[in-house]
């Protein structure tokens, strides 16, 4: 039997999470969600995990902390020290004021692009990667679930379109792949 | 359903208040510094540390109002509680500065009003002072020209005219808030909207007062004790510590009203939402302090670099351990997602950072009140501060059974109640 992919088309928001949450329940798993908006509430009822992209931050935030100290120590303690303002520059920590708001926005630089570029590459948006969305309409203003036959083998496509039509669905659509 | 106070909460509350009394009565009879200064400006700390909080919590709430924030509607009767002490900390406030002006303590030292005037005439009490050389007057060893200068500003009439004039229009906002809330509880419809909407606007007319009070209270109570220092920043530096401790203060109240049984629609978002607040305003101050640090640290100015000077040379662990606890301990143990929505870890990472809030208003007080004689915190600090930590919570406690905890009738209480992040 040849794969199916079916994408049950929805009006609002509530009554996609409605059939979300019935075929779930029903022991089908949602492969993917496609919304105009992000639809509150809908990642625990498909069992999307929680995103590790803070932790990602966090060590992107960190390198850039350390890379900054260090080009800091490097150039003005190691290197070519220089006594400006008075404040002669010995050592790193007796400096240290001076050089936190260097260090902190080097640290919001490197965490706040290493997040995006992370965010891109995960879902295969960066600019030029072709679009996945499989139904323009998703942009503007319908709610689609997209469900697949070979990650349910207990199902077939007609039980599980039959059961999508039990819940408010505004269309149905099967294809091959 | 309002909070009634359960068979121990009173008891304990009394308890704490007698011994924080007891501490600081045998503090008092310690206290030898001259005209019990030191006593005095104990309970400055303290009542403005707490009065910060009520503000900060009126600031909070009026905030939401004006941005017609609907999350926090459950929450917000916690946030009435807290205004429920201002009158006390006013009182406390202007018994204070009325000491002040009788010279029952000289934490002001620019009441003093010999220093304004650059000659003299006469001798000891009886001396006359004049501004220009007239007839059988001398300098007056006591003129401070940088006072003088300072006069038009720091003068007694326009010091209590202010004084007054930020407490009148705190306490009428606070009340009038109150008032407008209860009421609309009885209300449905468009006449809830109507005073809905009315509550926005006034919201916003608060802030812009608040906006400027703030800083200028600042000035006025806490910057004046330094009198020939001066900072742009203080203001700014001062009105985030109050905000963040009343930020603590009312999700500590959520977490005990909750853990008790009451506002059982408050769910794990609203929990995390009013974490990040904490995590986030504990960043807001120690950007500001930074900020503050770093330039008069940076440009060396002798009459701007005094006032770390004097905290640096002489109290280090008070000045670096308040940054470290308001700032590191935020940052390191409230920045994961489970550990805001975690109620005993909030509660204690909060309480750390409370008492950091404390110290924080202490380190800004005590050096210059009490100059040499100031030797870090004692028992009559603390036990000033129990006594009115007991008072605040019993006074919270019992704004807090007057009226249902959940707000009947809110435009956004239906919103609030399904809040999920």
């Amino acid at each position: 039997m040849a794969n199916k992919v079916i994408y049950a088309v929805y009006e609002d928001p509530e009554q996609l999470k409605d059939g979300a949450r019935k075929l779930v329940s029903n022991g089908i798993r949602v492969k993917d969600v496609y919304s105009p908006f992000p639809v509150h509430g809908l990642d625990p009822i498909i069992g999307v995990k929680r995103t590790r992209l803070a932790i990602a931050a966090f060590m992107f935030g960190i390198t850039g902390t350390c890379l900054a100290l260090l080009g800091i120590w490097y150039f003005n303690i190691f290197d070519w020290p220089m006594n400006i303002g008075g404040k002669p520059s010995q050592a790193l920590y007796k400096n240290l004021p001076a050089f936190i708001p260097v260090t902190f926005e080097f640290t919001v630089l490197c965490a706040a692009h290493g997040m995006s570029i992370t965010y891109l590459i995960r879902n295969k948006t960066l600019p030029g990667m072709p679009a996945r969305n499989p139904d323009p309409r998703s942009t503007d203003d319908k709610f689609i679930i997209e469900v697949r036959t070979a990650d349910n083998h207990g199902h077939s496509a007609e039980a599980i379109s039959g059961l999508l039509r039990t819940t408010p669905v505004f269309e149905i659509n099967e294809r091959q792949y | 359903m309002n909070f009634s106070f359960s068979n121990r909460a009173p008891k304990i509350l009394m308890g704490v208040m007698a011994l924080g009394a007891v501490a600081t009565v045998v503090g008092i009879m310690g206290d030898h510094t001259d005209h019990h200064q030191r006593t005095w400006a104990s309970l400055l700390v303290n009542g403005f540390f707490f009065l910060g909080i009520t503000l900060g919590a009126l600031f909070f709430y009026s905030l939401q109002n004006a941005t017609e924030t609907a999350w926090s509607v459950l929450v917000k009767r916690v946030f009435e509680g807290i205004m429920g002490f201002l009158p006390i900390g006013a009182i406390v406030m202007v018994i204070v500065l009325a000491a002040g002006t009788f010279h029952l303590h000289h934490i002001y030292h620019w009441m003093d009003h010999s220093l304004y005037h650059e000659f003299m005439i006469g001798e000891g009490d009886s001396a006359k002072y004049v501004d220009e050389m007239t007839e059988g007057a001398v300098a007056n060893p006591n003129f401070d020209s940088i006072m003088a200068g300072k006069k038009a500003f720091l003068n007694q009439g326009f010091f209590w005219a202010r004084t007054l004039v930020y407490l009148a229009v705190f306490w009428f906002f606070a009340t009038w808030f109150r008032k407008q809330s209860l009421a609309m509880d009885q209300m449905t419809g468009n006449s809830l909207v109507t005073r809905h909407l009315l509550t926005y606007r006034r919201s916003a007319l608060f802030l812009v007062f608040f906006a400027v009070f703030s800083s200028t209270l600042a000035w006025d109570w806490l910057m004046s004790i330094d009198a020939h220092w001066f900072s742009t920043l203080y203001g700014w530096y001062v009105f985030s510590g109050m905000w963040v401790s009343a930020m603590i203060t009312a999700v500590i109240m959520v977490l005990y009203l909750k853990r008790k049984g009451y506002l059982p629609q408050v769910n794990n978002s609203h929990i995390h939402d009013m974490g990040k607040w904490v995590f986030a305003v504990s960043f807001l101050w120690s950007y500001l302090y930074f900020s503050q640090f770093m330039l008069i640290w940076y440009s060396n100015i002798p009459e701007e670099v005094t006032y770390f000077q004097s905290r640096i040379n002489e109290h280090p662990a008070l000045l670096w351990g308040t940054f470290f606890i308001n700032f590191a301990i935020p940052m390191v143990l409230l920045m994961s997602r489970d550990a805001k929505r975690n109620p005993r870890f909030l509660i204690g990472v909060g309480s750390v950072i409370f008492i950091g809030h404390w110290l924080d208003v202490n380190m800004m007080v005590m050096p210059g009140a009490l100059g040499h004689h100031f030797h870090g915190i004692g028992l009559l600090e603390v036990g000033m501060f129990v006594t009115f930590l007991g008072l605040f919570i019993y006074t919270v406690l019992s704004t807090l059974t007057k009226a249902p905890l959940t707000p009947v009738n809110h435009p956004y209480l239906e919103e609030s109640v399904h809040h999920q992040i």
